[in-house]
């Protein structure tokens, strides 16, 4: 790690910065309310082309077509979300070996309140062994440059999409609003 | 309904016409190496049988994200020219990337729709086209000022002539009978992607 990390960094700074520096320029995303200040900052950041689409699998065809293009790109989303795209990876992304770059909120653990969250939450781990997708579940701000940086450079190296589950220990997740 | 500014007034009102000519005709006129995303299906063999165009890609699953992977390689290359040839049932299946392209609109894009009513591949089941919904008129609801029927195969020549010289997103939108493609394509996804890519100039 480097030697004095601004002390203000959040984790979404850092996020951001390892896209940048990867040259990740397209962003797609399906809005979630833990994500919002790294929306907020793709959208204020003229680097990066970032807009929402309708649903998930959508987001998977525009940053495959994108790719094939010449451009890199991610896709955010939540946990639900992840739940509506392995028809997507499975009959796209994983034979077309496109290293499609997906972050995904982590929600269903660690303090959720609605049960379809929960239960949902159980079904994307085993999704992505099921399809030997490269995945990492970010839970420390402190290796989140590293994690990100090495894992982009891989999924570009090797030609593999690979998903960033990111931990309400890195983000604080979502909380009970009474 | 009001009266559409180029082709045919409705659906009803356009000629039943054919698939695979009406591919050859659209690969015709593509002087500029443009690229062009089969989708899943007829769509994707009667593109294959028109003549396997290094820029083009056809998928092998994923139904419905022909437009969506054709918005990211318009919005990755701006300055060549992507067109989707999609069917009717894979369109309804993903309505919402019509939005996401009216949003965006990108100049380079151009959406043709093959509507025979049916999900031709699965055994001929009725899609809601058939019947109550009018793809075009889904289009201009979702943003896409440039939404028209083909009236007949002249009409069509010249929707997609003003389409690729237009700066604007476009989708045209062609009744087709049920006869089956003329060929199927290969099937082999990377070799598929990596002709692609090199086609376009990529790799």
């Amino acid at each position: 790690m480097s030697d004095s990390p601004p002390q203000a960094a959040a984790w979404h700074d850092i996020v951001l910065a390892s896209l940048k520096a990867n040259n990740v320029k397209l962003i797609t995303y399906v809005p979630d309310r833990v994500l919002t200040p790294l929306i907020k900052a793709l959208h204020a950041d003229p680097f990066f082309t970032t807009f929402a689409t309708a649903r998930e699998e959508e987001a998977i065809g525009i940053v495959t077509g994108a790719w094939m293009g010449g451009m890199r790109g991610a896709l955010l989303m939540q946990t639900s979300g992840f739940a509506t795209i392995p028809n997507a990876l499975a009959s796209l992304v994983c034979p077309c070996q496109i290293p499609a770059l997906l972050f995904v909120s982590e929600r269903g653990t660690l303090g959720e309140f609605n049960l379809g969250q929960a239960m949902v939450c159980k079904t994307m781990r085993p999704v992505l062994d099921a399809l030997g997708m490269e995945n990492h579940t970010i839970t420390r701000q402190d290796e989140l440059s590293f994690i990100l940086d090495r894992s982009i450079k891989q999924a570009v190296a090797t030609q593999a999409p690979v998903a960033f589950i990111l931990s309400p220990l890195l983000t604080g997740g979502k909380v009970f609003a009474q | 309904m009001s009266q559409t500014q180029t082709g045919a007034i409705g659906a009803h009102n356009a000629k039943v016409m054919n698939r695979f000519a009406l591919t050859k005709r659209v690969v015709d006129k593509l002087k500029h190496e443009e690229a062009v995303i089969g989708g899943i299906g007829n769509a994707n063999f009667d593109l294959w049988a028109a003549g396997q165009r290094p820029q083009n890609f056809y998928m092998l699953g994923s139904m419905g994200l022909a437009i969506p992977i054709a918005l990211g390689v318009a919005l990755a290359q701006p300055r060549r020219h992507v067109l989707a040839l999609e069917g009717d049932g894979s369109l309804l299946m993903q309505l919402g990337c019509l939005t996401t392209v009216a949003t965006l609109a990108p100049k380079n894009l151009t959406m043709i729709v093959w509507d025979n009513g049916i999900y031709q591949i699965t055994g001929g089941q009725p899609t809601a086209s058939a019947s109550t919904a009018d793809l075009v008129t889904i289009a201009r609801g979702c943003g896409i000022a440039n939404a028209a029927w083909a009236a007949d195969e002249d009409d069509f020549d010249r929707l997609v002539a003003a389409a690729l010289s237009r700066g604007g997103p476009s989708l045209i939108a062609a009744r087709i009978d049920e006869k089956p493609a003329v060929a199927t394509t290969d099937r082999d996804p990377v070799r598929i992607k990596a002709n692609f890519m090199q086609g376009i100039g990529v790799k």
